[in-house]
């Protein structure tokens, strides 16, 4: 006789502890393997767009910030590139040097975030925290220049909320000193753990053509073995002066495309970062940070779409502009948000353990999805 | 030690509860407030931090308030569950591993039941937890719950047999089930240990050392898989199924299972010990010998045998703060494809040394 | 290639259909394409040898907002020819180069093919933009709202310009 057997319909989230925030899915499971997940967005929606258009260019900032909250640096960078180049606005050279360093900054401790919280669904919770010790000095260095520790509205259109202070040149690259051992570390505490290569290696294999047809952008992205950076291939402010690679998944521990591949990019993303502000670092030249702040940003009327590479992937803003001081429109192409629609495909034929990799290794962040 | 309080209280019926009650209270309290503590500071100083500071020096009495707070919880029963086992699973958990240190030896002075089933008795009284477990998930009508204890109970039941089977290789190798017997085999100094070959001499003592740090070692890990300790947290992977078997849990009746997870660890740390660290033997010699003081002898003992199996609880703490979690079916697979095969080959092996 | 180029290459290949090219300056310059014509457009773009557009970068509803008042015969004012917008932004990975597409909809009647079956990233953003403006997408596999709630009114889009704040929501008073 048969045993009868039905599919449970499992709900992760609004509430759990490893869905990254509040973010739904709807699991339906055969014992412990996955047969559809659908996820359930949108608990976080702060009307971002709707917002932008009842406040004036400057006044979008700090709006940003609170999109991808764990990488506001590059979020008022992109905004304020954008609203910049639909004004035809050239900041100065000191002001590009210290935005770049800042996103770049930025980049390291997002990517910390990202890995640490991966250790932690994984089972390993000693590496999360030595990562968020050491993400709190790229916060101190963030804190002693505008204020702020987390949502910074540093970058204005047209220059800095702050110049730098006088140590900053000298803390950073202490900073940088002191964090290259640190990633060896980490790469002997957890990525070369045989456990850790176990969870996930093999798991949520993510093809190249798959990704691009789906969008995927970002670390993810050049995980599945496409070399694309937008910093290289489309490249904004004055990344073209520098020297640095772009590492590809190469599937050492499995296949290319997996949820170790797109682990180890961040950690070598974090070095690449760590090479662009040693090279910008002792560059930067002398100049005033707001010479180029306009006293009231009205961008003539047309349209931009312009993107940026964040943390997360690609950052696009479009905007549209009818010649007023608020914007017409802002649309956010939010990476995780055209991320996270993958993920029910790559989840298929998994266990329930197995989600909670896939999650992990996309590294998304609800904050920017809902907006 | 029963007719020593005999004598005291000149009652068995006293001296019976009292004998039984005294370890609860003298060690496996104690041991568990310091167990709970320790875990928080070897944490937080693996990881560069501090741990609990405030409450006393160096937050020596946390854990005691942490007791205090949860006695004061509301004990939270959400209106589907099946109240009867609900209630009853944290006892029966409690019960098992509490029931399991009624036949370990803590010293020659002090041997809660010397009955000869000891070992047989230890392995099935812990199979308890099992059913507690079990109950306790289905009774939640949770399905994160429901799936951890799935979970647990498969995982513990198959962690069970590597386990037995360096029980009986253990068991072949001493010729006894009888925890005290079995200790006092391993007498006098370190090399009459069963991990370094017991009290076999000549060629078969060093046949047997290789053999007895294989089975140690699987003892070990298949010991911390049922006692559900990282890398083998599944049951209670809190990244996935929140707290597994005990989500709806509140109060003293979460603070039963938790308790019962330490006093596991414990019981299982002081199983290996006998097994194969000579128990509560002193492996230089006594003090209280060399000084002619005789009844130093067993207090001796006594913090030999803590000591060694506090170690052991040391080990699982440190392991669970570095490894991340394995993955059910790789779980079973470490147990099925690695464990008993070569814990069957180290039976037979043992079996050929000592008919030789 | 440049979008004039490409536009020429789309004139060449659909010589029944309309291509407008809006030169917004300063910054981006738009095709505007005729909504019925979309789906072969973009199927075209996508599989074309040279052109290989394999990436929709953004997908962005928008309302135009831009009625204007005529008089009918009776003599009464009224507001007519407002659109919404469905903007598409395509990017080729293999041979780096952009394309910016649009289609404009009568606010009455804003239907539109779906692109999804061409880039599978198009879900949710069509998703969002039926959700914030109303757009319908034909042969949309699962088009439901996706930020706001499931229970959120019927015919209520937030982003549209003339969008008004309910005063009520499941019963409880919005602005407290």
């Amino acid at each position: 006789m048969p045993i009868k057997t039905e599919e449970m319909v499992l709900n992760m989230g609004p509430q759990h502890p490893s869905t990254h925030g509040v973010l739904r899915l709807e699991l339906k499971l055969e014992g412990e393997l996955i047969l559809d997940v659908k996820p359930h967005i949108g608990y976080l929606h702060r009307c971002f767009e709707k917002h932008c258009e009842a406040m004036t260019y400057p006044q979008v900032v700090p709006y940003t910030d609170r999109m991808d909250y764990l990488a506001s640096m590059s979020n008022n960078f992109g905004y304020a590139v954008a609203v910049e180049r639909l004004m035809g606005i050239q900041v100065n050279e000191r002001v590009e040097y210290i935005r770049v360093i800042m996103a770049e900054l930025q980049r390291i401790a997002s990517h910390m975030v990202a890995l640490g919280t991966y250790g932690v669904d994984i089972g390993a919770f000693t590496p999360f925290l030595f990562l968020f010790a050491d993400r709190e000095r790229i916060l101190t260095l963030f804190e002693e220049t505008c204020g702020a520790r987390l949502l910074y509205n540093y970058m204005w259109v047209g220059g800095l909320s702050h110049d730098i202070h006088p140590d900053f040149v000298r803390k950073t690259k202490d900073f940088v000193q002191y964090f290259r051992p640190k990633i060896d570390e980490l790469n002997n505490l957890l990525s070369y753990n045989k456990i850790f290569v176990e969870r996930t290696a093999n798991i949520g294999i993510l093809p190249a053509d798959v990704a691009i047809n789906y969008g995927i952008t970002g670390p993810i992205l050049r995980a599945s073995g496409v070399k694309w950076d937008l910093r290289k291939n489309d490249p904004y402010s004055i990344y073209d002066r520098f020297d640095f690679d772009i590492p590809v998944g190469e599937g050492l521990k499995g296949t290319v495309g997996d949820c170790w591949d797109r682990y180890y990019v961040r950690v070598l993303e974090m070095v690449e970062s760590l090479k662009i502000i040693e090279q910008a670092i002792d560059n930067i030249p002398e100049g005033d940070v707001q010479e180029a702040v306009p006293k009231r940003v009205k961008p003539p009327k047309g349209s931009i779409y312009a993107r940026f590479e964040n943390p997360k992937g690609e950052l696009g803003y479009f905007i549209i502009s009818d010649g007023s001081v608020n914007p017409f429109r802002v649309k956010v192409r939010a990476p995780s948000f055209v991320n996270m629609e993958v993920f029910g495909e790559l989840c298929k034929g998994h266990f329930v353990a197995d989600v909670i990799s896939i999650l992990g290794s996309m590294d998304v962040v609800l904050g920017e999805i809902d907006r | 030690m029963y007719n020593f309080l005999i004598d005291i209280f000149g009652s068995p019926v006293i001296a019976f509860f009292v004998a039984a009650a005294l370890p609860l209270f003298l060690f496996i309290l104690p041991y568990a407030l310091i167990a709970v503590l320790a875990e928080r500071k070897v944490s937080a100083h693996m990881q560069d931090r501090l741990g609990p500071m405030r409450t006393g020096y160096h937050g020596i009495f946390q854990t005691v308030a942490d007791i205090l707070k949860l006695i004061q919880k509301e004990d939270i029963t959400a209106n589907s569950i099946d109240r009867t086992l609900f209630n009853f699973a944290p006892y029966l958990v409690f019960i098992g591993s509490f029931a399991a240190f009624a036949v370990l030896p803590f010293s020659s002075f002090f041997v809660g039941s010397s009955i000869d089933i000891g070992l047989f008795y230890f392995l099935a009284i812990s199979s308890l937890v099992v059913a507690g477990i079990l109950m306790g998930g289905w009774s939640s009508n949770n399905k994160y719950s429901l799936l951890g204890a799935m979970r647990s109970v498969s995982q513990i039941i198959s962690y069970e047999i590597p386990t037995a089977i360096v029980v009986l290789t253990m068991v072949m190798l001493t010729s006894t089930l009888n925890l005290d017997t079995i200790t006092n085999q391993q007498t006098a100094y370190f090399w009459n240990w069963n991990i370094l070959g017991g009290a076999a001499t000549g060629i078969a003592k060093f046949l047997l050392i290789p053999l007895m740090f294989a089975a140690f070692i699987i003892i070990f890990i298949s010991t911390l898989a049922e006692v559900n300790r990282t890398p083998f947290d599944i049951p209670e992977a809190e990244s996935e199924l929140v707290s597994g078997f005990f989500t709806e849990y509140t109060g003293m009746k979460f603070a039963m299972f938790f308790l019962a997870e330490y006093a596991n660890m414990l019981a299982v740390s002081f199983l290996i010990t006998v097994l194969f660290f000579g128990g509560y033997h002193s492996p230089f010699g006594y003090l209280g010998n060399s000084l002619g003081i005789e009844w130093l002898v067993p207090i001796e003992q006594g913090v030999w045998f803590a000591t060694k199996g506090l170690t052991f609880v040391l080990v699982q703490m440190w392991l669970r703060w570095t490894l991340p979690r394995l993955r059910v079916d790789q779980l079973m697979t470490v147990c099925w494809k690695y464990l008993i095969p070569y814990s069957v080959a180290i039976l037979l092996l043992v079996g050929f040394i000592t008919l030789i | 290639m440049t979008p004039e180029e490409t536009l020429e290459i789309l004139k060449n290949k659909f010589p029944d259909s309309e291509f407008t090219y809006d030169n917004e300056l300063p910054v981006d310059a738009y095709i505007i394409v005729n909504p019925k014509d979309l789906l072969d457009v973009c199927f075209f773009l996508r599989d074309e040898e040279n052109l290989q557009f394999d990436t929709l970068m953004n997908l962005s509803g928008v309302d135009d907002n831009n009625a204007t008042k005529v008089k009918d015969e009776e003599g009464n004012e009224k507001l007519e020819g407002r659109t919404l917008s469905v903007y598409y932004h395509l990017h080729s990975m293999k041979f780096d180069h952009k394309f910016y597409l649009k289609v404009s909809l009568p606010i009455e009647k804003p239907e539109v093919e779906s692109v999804e079956s061409v880039w599978k990233c198009a879900d949710w953003h069509e998703r969002e933009a039926y959700d914030m403006f109303g757009i319908i997408f034909l042969n949309h596999p699962n088009l439901i709202r996706i930020l706001l709630p499931y229970d959120w009114e019927d015919g209520s889009y937030p982003l549209r310009k003339d969008f008004e704040t309910p005063e009520f929501y499941n019963g409880m008073k919005i602005p407290y």
